[in-house]
């Protein structure tokens, strides 16, 4: 299927087919002054007319004076907890009762207990280059991760070109945006990708096929009447102005030359010292991040002891139990944990995927309550190497 | 079928929420009283069992010379301590009074304050006694509490995180108070154990749960100051619930000295 021109109308029917299908339509809503995934059953849950400012350590909504649904940068989390819970039941056994044997429930539990599978719409393209890494991370080595396999592959994935950039946004760096489908990792997997374009021919979604179940259920709003014109040059002229536009208003920079080997020479950098010095071990980079993978997997046990369940849960190498080995926490300091950071962010990461662990997506720099940005301390790391 | 372990709960200088929180787990208190012998919490009950314990819960902090001595006692006749909540564990909301003269305080509000016998500061049970495991929070959380029983009859490690609040925060998709509203929120300080119960009503934290296990409480006070609180606001936010807990004094020290002689550094 050629991409394809939907008007409001037309996005408005293609998430009515997803729910026909069975979908739990998850996209951006304005929560508690921010943009955060919810529900989307209608267009009105959209944040339409809302834009924000992000920059270290402060995060704004705005009102625009525009009807744009989808002119805002990365909001407060990418998609990955749709895929990777913050909180998961890995397996799970009761004891029997009397002569009975234990019951044992091998997961995934909430999986198997009938999640719906879940349409992301708006996945800007950082984020979905972040997919594409977490795939890479949790599918493609030797043991997959099978609740996340599960999850991902029941999901419809709807990307968005990223129009506003904000002030912490480097994708353009980290060659993952503005449009979907740049990125490092595997083929960035999306089923359709819009750009949203607002011009004199009207407000509408110039959308590309990624997969065939993307161009199957395009087919299915054309073949239902539904406004799906194919785009015109006007309209991909348009649509690559958007991105030309987003690419120069990226508020951010990072320099990338060389910068697995400027890391793993930099370890007893006075940086560090410095930066830690205002880093307050609090985790929020690596929780907001969207492609942090790291967890803590322990079981707990109920009051009567008959119920035992090994449980997985969102962890931070900001965490000082992160390290802990016998005897006590590998990386005692802070100092020590924000170079773990960075180092396997920007450096340990290619050496054991293949690729960067950065996608640029400035969560972790606007989210950070002490306002810390990780390409300005890379630049402290550049300078601090020019001098030694 | 083995002797189900005794259980006592005791109670020292405190309001008793801790022990609410306990009597609070009401669908787990019949099972729970399947698996431990409830044998001394007059809080729920006269009847007590004579001691040895297995385990004993002890709620409050050490203010009285007698309190200093039953503390001891409590020691003796208990083959496990766990002192529960912020009054337990560093001295409570009461460790105000470390910060000033305790002898003006009584005179000031008590008639006839020749009848009182306190103690000069207000401390936690570990600095008199060995304590077995520190259960946090004002008051402490029942899943937490419900944990830590449960890892004892187990005899497993309790599932208790030392991290910050922001952990828990992001992890239940809270947006983030302080980023986003520039309320000031002691969280990235503070131990988790809520739930992030404030942030996700949007409320910044209020140090509950007392220090973190790495808490960098200078860099959280410049970014109090940066949203724009004064010294004696940032002083007022360390010296709540945990105000005796070390980093905590120290902070609040910091600011107290800031404000008594601005632009000297003086030593906490
Ligand atoms: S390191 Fe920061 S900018 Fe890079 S992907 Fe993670 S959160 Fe985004
Ligand atoms: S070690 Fe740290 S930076 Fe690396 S994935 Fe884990 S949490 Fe993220
Ligand atoms: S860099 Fe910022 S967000 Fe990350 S742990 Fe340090 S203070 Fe927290
Ligand atoms: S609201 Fe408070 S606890 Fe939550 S992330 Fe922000 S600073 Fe941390």
């Amino acid at each position: 299927m050629d991409t394809r021109i939907l008007t409001t109308d037309g996005l408005q029917a293609l998430v009515d087919a997803l729910h026909a299908r069975g979908f739990e339509v998850m996209g951006p809503v304005v929560r508690d002054g921010a943009i955060a995934f919810g529900r989307v059953r209608a267009l009105t849950d959209l944040p339409a007319g809302w834009g924000d400012e992000q920059e270290p350590g402060r995060y704004r909504l705005h009102r625009r004076d525009d009807p744009l649904l989808f002119a805002f940068a990365a909001g407060v989390q990418s998609a990955k907890p749709l895929f990777f819970p913050a909180q998961e039941v890995l397996w799970r056994v009761r004891a029997g009762d009397g002569e009975a044997s234990p019951t044992v429930e091998l997961t995934p539990v909430a999986v198997t207990a009938g999640e719906a599978p879940v349409a992301v719409l708006g996945v800007r393209s950082c984020d979905l280059a972040a997919i594409g890494i977490q795939d890479t991370v949790l599918l493609r080595r030797t043991y997959g991760d099978a609740a996340y396999a599960l999850r991902r592959e029941g999901t419809f994935v709807v990307a968005v070109t990223c129009s506003h950039p904000a002030d912490t946004c480097f994708c353009v760096s980290m060659g993952t945006g503005p449009r979907p489908g740049a990125g490092p990792g595997p083929a960035a997997p999306y089923d359709l990708a819009m750009t949203e374009v607002s011009d004199e021919l009207g407000h509408r979604f110039v959308v590309e096929v990624g997969s065939d179940r993307g161009a199957d259920l395009l087919a299915e709003l054309v073949a239902r009447g539904v406004d799906a014109a194919e785009a015109r040059p006007a309209d991909r002229v348009a649509a690559d102005r958007v991105v030309a536009e987003a690419t120069a208003r990226m508020g951010r920079r990072l320099d990338t030359d060389g910068l697995k080997e400027l890391l793993y020479a930099a370890a007893e950098s006075p940086v560090w010292d410095e930066v830690a010095s205002r880093c307050l071990a609090c985790g929020n980079c690596t929780q907001v991040c969207p492609t942090c993978f790291c967890t803590d997997v322990r079981d707990v046990t109920d009051l009567t002891g008959g119920l035992v369940e090994r449980e997985r849960v969102w962890d931070s190498c900001f965490d000082a139990e992160y390290s802990y080995i016998h005897g006590g926490s590998v990386r005692a300091s802070t100092r020590s944990r924000y170079r773990q950071w960075l180092t396997h962010k920007l450096a340990a990461w290619e050496d054991q995927f293949g690729m960067s662990g950065c996608v640029g997506c400035g969560r972790c720099i606007t989210w950070c309550p002490a306002a810390i940005d990780l390409t300005a301390e890379v630049a402290a790391l550049r300078d601090e190497g020019g001098r030694a | 079928m083995t002797a189900r372990p005794k259980l006592a709960v005791w109670k020292f200088a405190s309001c008793d929420g801790c022990q609410l929180t306990l009597l609070n787990c009401e669908d787990e208190l019949v099972p729970l009283a399947g698996e431990i012998e409830i044998a001394y919490f007059p809080e729920a009950t006269r009847a007590v069992v004579e001691g040895p314990y297995d385990v004993s819960l002890v709620e409050g902090s050490i203010t009285t010379p007698a309190d200093l001595e039953r503390i001891h006692q409590v020691r003796a006749v208990s083959r496990r301590l766990i002192t529960i909540g912020a009054c337990a564990t560093s001295g409570g909301i009461q460790a105000l009074r470390n910060f000033a003269d305790v002898a003006e305080f009584r005179s000031v509000v008590y008639a006839h304050p020749e009848y009182l016998e306190t103690l000069d500061r207000s401390t936690p049970v570990a600095a008199h006694v060995t304590v077995d495991f520190e259960l946090r929070g004002c008051p402490v959380d029942r899943h937490q509490l419900l944990e830590l029983l449960s890892a004892e009859l187990a005899g497993r490690r309790p599932r208790i995180p030392t991290y910050s609040v922001c952990v828990e925060c992001k992890r239940r998709g809270a947006v983030c108070v302080m980023v986003a509203g520039g309320a000031p929120c002691l969280g990235p300080v503070t131990q988790a154990g809520c739930g992030a119960l404030c942030p996700a009503y949007s409320r910044g934290c209020y140090g509950c749960f007392g220090p973190q296990d790495t808490p960098n409480t200078r860099s959280e006070a410049d970014r109090l100051r940066a949203l724009g609180r004064d010294e004696v606001e940032v002083l007022r936010m360390f010296r709540t619930f945990n105000a005796a807990a070390e980093p905590f004094r120290q902070e609040s020290r910091r600011h107290e000295a800031a404000r008594q002689h601005p632009g000297q550094e003086v030593a906490p």
